[in-house]
């Protein structure tokens, strides 16, 4: 009786909140849609990947809840794993019988097919809650592995996973490496990894895990060991492959990637600004596209031969729009000064639409263009001019392309990036957080708020305003169209993903953000709801972030860490920046 | 004197009131110019001339669109009171339902009841919104919002915008990206034609019946949190947590009733508001929530007349402004401007007065 108890408590529970899982993913058509893309050609797809994830998930946290006994550990993770196997064959058998496409439009025979493997109902719906089954059993035997075989065979089966749905990205950088490229051949065909093409990368990472395991810390401690101006020297070289390595970036990944590559620049630019506002400050701003059209519009009105008001180039044009970035946020901080936080966020996201109404407005077309936005925006040219006396002409150099304005949006990220070191460890960085822990301390301890504050807004601003110029000069053309409140929430999300205050974490955010979804291009339909599960999973897990600045992390943590000592390893782990 | 004076002002206050100064004379000036067209031609200005007919069905349609506010803006200022956080994801929980009750009232449309049996089938399409939005805000507090209560402040807010959107496009990839076109009811159709001596006097019915219906269910809100047991220990809680628990009174429950509660009338308002506009989206909440914010703001939050008349006033308001105000400066398509209106009063109401009409100062960090 206990033990019946104990499965609905620990197996079912977990089962039916997978199955509802389960079934949103299926329903919101997500399935349907990552089932063009095999992960291992002609054996599984993303889609198929999907659902078994879920199941496999569901008979992990099911296992290890139980965490004892082992039999009980095994029948919780096959319970949880089941039971969204049984709800999905309820889809199947009520779909077939009544048509819930009226209602529910990617309820489509394609689905019933993914669901049942193409196997008609009875057979199908067998097949599905063996899966299903397995799936969650197999997550409880792996649970009950030891630590190394488990970590060898997780990490390799999800280095599986990423390869497969990664295989765009690998493939054409692999392509592009000449008489190498044959390699693809053996790994991929036109739709996903060939059989041993998995084989040979699930060896690959098992491999490198393991040695990392038994390895790396005897490495380490070598390293440790060098003469510190040997560790030094190490880390030169290192730095300098990098900046290398960022270098050639554009040449080597070719124009699709590049172009991906600078929209993931243009959003650490701008992340690195909110995090300023977000995450030092602690203010939460929900109208931070307003200084991203700020700039853009500067650049834009001043540039653009539509209007014929100024014919500025851009780098004439571009402290202006820095500046008004600067004044706009001055000018938006004022009032929301002696807000407290969710007020704020509303206020600032009204600014936010009253500036995109503005722009959009007939009222103000002669001026910006109203809904048609401004177009044929010069671009950005380095040199070209005359030396006076000299008589010798530079060469010039136009930001023509992504592979061009790739180098443009480096230097600025490189810039804004140590702007933004450079404040956080600054007296006024300092400030910052005090502010964001406790303003009435902080004001007590002799901080004045006002300037604080508007400090934090003004800097955000004009690191956004920047990204809006480069933006504008990119696309060659602005339209209200491109300064949604989406802009706001994806800057957001890059910031808060990442870790609030963290920098390395805006970089990590911003990939993770918007990389992998332009990577994946069917998963652009399903973005933001990915975006606001991902919020609202890592505010309830990891509320730090993904690379998280370690002070942040601790005060997040306290309770937990209350009186016990902080583990090594956890120090270790913490950026070193 | 002088002195004392300048130590009590600080510059951002100056700035401020600069700000409300001159948009206050341009209101001003905008709304005599429209009153007395004669200025304008004497200005040049190019502004359009009303009369009484328009300027009433301007004021009912900003009525019946202020009642809608005021029904969503319950439940902000409900959540607001017992939980001190702005449920950001209302106004999903205001889309959730009428989006699912449109497939009933769709249904009832084919078979035709919907004009055979009209009150009875009304019923049912309002029962499905109010179920389905409470039951969304009911799991959104307590997967999204339950285990937060202790943390910091930022942390409840973020999971409400990711909580937002998750629904938002849920919603869309369970029931498509497209508008749905609500099915019209017959009784509601149509419009009263009143001579009066001032001219004539249209009045909408479905209008009249959004108001009244809308009055209804904030009368009898009113009432329930004012007179029942449940309704009381509503209050206690958001009075004090720690004394209401002591006093016996399930904190946890009587959260979860008013999300229920917040649910019920956001499913409803929801159905007001597509019956009103005829279509359902999956964006569709994402304005009047904005919308209905700012009427709890300005109403003062955590209080329940305050909202009721925070959306009246702000639904007045924004459909008079275009017409009267922005018309008279010159505007060219104030229409457009609509919105911005509503943002500007937010604004403005948390700079003079951020306690709002009837409430409490709470805007200000503090609590």
């Amino acid at each position: 009786m206990t033990y019946l108890r104990l499965i609905w408590k620990q197996g079912l529970q977990i089962g039916l909140i997978g199955g509802v899982v389960a079934l949103l993913i299926a329903l919101t058509g997500m399935a349907v849609t990552f089932n063009q893309r095999d992960i291992i050609s002609g054996v599984v797809s993303v889609g198929l990947m999907l659902m078994l994830l879920v199941m496999v998930f569901a008979g992990y946290l099911a296992a290890r809840r139980t965490a004892q006994p082992r039999w009980l550990v095994l029948v919780n993770a096959m319970v949880a794993g089941l039971v969204p196997g049984v709800l999905l064959v309820v889809l199947v058998v009520v779909g077939n019988l009544v048509n819930l496409r009226l209602i529910l439009i990617n309820a489509s025979p394609m689905l019933y097919d993914l669901l049942t493997f193409k196997q008609g109902v009875l057979a199908g719906s067998l097949s599905l809650l063996v899966a299903g089954g397995v799936s969650g059993l197999l997550a409880g035997l792996v649970y009950l592995l030891p630590d190394l075989p488990r970590r060898v065979l997780v990490t390799a089966l999800a280095g599986v996973i990423l390869t497969g749905v990664l295989q765009d990205l690998i493939r054409t950088v692999i392509a592009a490496w000449g008489p190498l490229a044959i390699i693809n051949q053996w790994f991929f065909t036109g739709t996903g990894l060939t059989i041993p093409g998995a084989i040979t990368v699930f060896v690959l990472v098992a491999a490198g895990v393991y040695l990392q395991a038994k390895r790396g810390a005897a490495v380490q401690a070598q390293y440790r060991s060098l003469r510190p101006t040997t560790q030094r020297g190490l880390k030169l070289t290192g730095l300098l492959l990098l900046a290398l390595i960022l270098i050639v970036l554009p040449q080597v990944l070719g124009l699709f990637l590049s172009e991906v590559l600078t929209i993931v620049g243009l959003y650490i630019l701008a992340g690195l600004g909110l995090n300023i506002v977000v995450g030092f400050a602690g203010l939460l701003d929900l109208g931070y596209v307003a200084f991203f059209a700020v700039g853009a519009y500067t650049v834009a009105v001043l540039t653009s031969p539509e209007l014929g008001m100024f014919h500025l180039s851009f780098w004439e044009a571009l402290p202006f729009a820095v500046t008004l970035g600067v004044l706009s946020g001055v000018i938006l901080g004022i009032p929301v000064l002696k807000m407290r936080g969710d007020y704020l966020a509303i206020v600032t996201l009204g600014f936010g639409e009253i500036i995109r109404l503005l722009v959009l407005s007939d009222w103000l077309r002669p001026f910006l263009g109203g809904s048609m936005g401004l177009g044929r925006l010069p671009r950005a040219i380095i040199g070209g001019m005359t030396i006076p006396g000299l008589n010798i002409t530079l060469p010039a150099y136009e930001f023509t392309g992504p592979q061009q304005f790739y180098y443009l949006i480096l230097v600025g990220c490189l810039i804004v990036g140590f702007i933004a070191w450079r404040l956080r460890d600054s007296r006024l960085g300092r400030a910052w957080m005090a502010v964001r822990e406790d303003e009435d301390v902080a004001q007590a301890m002799g901080i004045n708020l006002v300037a604080t504050k508007l400090l934090a807004f003004a800097s955000g601003a004009a690191f956004s305003s920047l990204a809006g110029a480069i933006f504008a000069d990119k696309l060659g053309s602005v339209y209200p169209h491109s300064f949604q409140l989406m802009y706001s929430i994806y800057v957001l999300c890059v910031v808060i993903v990442g870790g609030m205050g963290s920098i390395p974490g805006v970089i990590v955010g911003a990939f993770a953000v918007l990389g992998l979804p332009e990577l994946l291009r069917e998963f652009a339909e399903y973005r933001l709801l990915f975006y606001g599960a991902a919020l609202v999973v890592l505010m309830l897990l990891r509320p730090e972030g993904l690379w998280p600045e370690a002070l942040r992390r601790r005060e997040l943590h306290e309770t937990e860490e209350a009186g016990e000592p902080v583990p090594e390893a956890d120090l270790t782990c913490a950026p070193a920046e | 004197m002088l002195q004392r004076l300048r130590e009590r002002i600080d510059p951002t206050d100056v700035v401020m009131w600069v700000i409300g100064a001159l948009i206050l004379l341009a209101v001003s000036v905008g709304s005599i110019i429209t009153l007395f067209p004669s200025l304008a031609t004497a200005l040049g200005l190019t502004v359009s001339v009303y009369g009484f007919t328009d300027w009433a069905s301007i004021l009912m349609s900003g009525l019946a669109q202020g009642s809608v506010y005021a029904l969503i803006a319950l439940g902000y200022t409900m959540v607001y009171g017992v939980l001190r956080m702005i449920n950001f994801a209302h106004s999903e929980v205001f889309m959730s339902g009428p989006y699912t009750a449109y497939f009933v009232a769709a249904a009832l449309y084919t078979t035709g009841w919907l004009d055979s049996q009209p009150i009875i089938s009304l019923a049912i399409v309002f029962a499905v919104a109010m179920i389905v939005s409470s039951t969304i805000a009911v799991l959104l507090e307590r997967i999204a919002y339950r285990p937060l209560r202790t943390a910091p402040r930022l942390i409840p807010l973020i999971t409400a915008i990711g909580a937002s959107f998750f629904l938002q496009y849920t919603f869309r990839g369970l029931y498509g990206s497209g508008f749905q076109a609500y099915p019209v009811v017959k009784i509601l159709t149509g419009q009263w034609i009143f001579a009066t001596p001032l001219g004539e006097l249209r009045i909408q019915v479905i209008q009249v019946v959004v108001i009244v219906a809308a009055a209804a269910l904030m009368g009898g809100l009113y009432l329930f949190t004012q007179r029942t047991r449940v309704g009381k220990a509503i209050r206690a809680v958001s009075e004090d947590k720690e004394a209401a628990a002591l006093m016996g009174i399930n904190m946890d429950r009587m959260i979860v009733v008013t999300f229920v509660i917040g649910g019920l009338s956001a499913g409803a308002a929801g159905v007001l508001y597509a019956l009103m506009f005829k279509q359902v989206h999956f964006f569709m909440g994402f304005v009047p929530g904005i919308k209905a914010f700012t009427a709890a703001v300005l109403g003062g939050i955590g209080n329940l007349p305050g909202a009721m008349l925070g959306g009246i006033f702000l639904g007045l308001i924004e459909s008079l402004g275009p017409s009267l105000f922005l018309n008279g400066l010159g505007i060219v398509a104030p229409y457009q401007l609509k919105d911005a209106i509503a943002f500007i009063m937010l604004v403005l109401v948390l700079i003079f007065r951020p306690t709002g009409i009837l409430g409490e100062r709470l805007a200000v960090k503090k609590a």
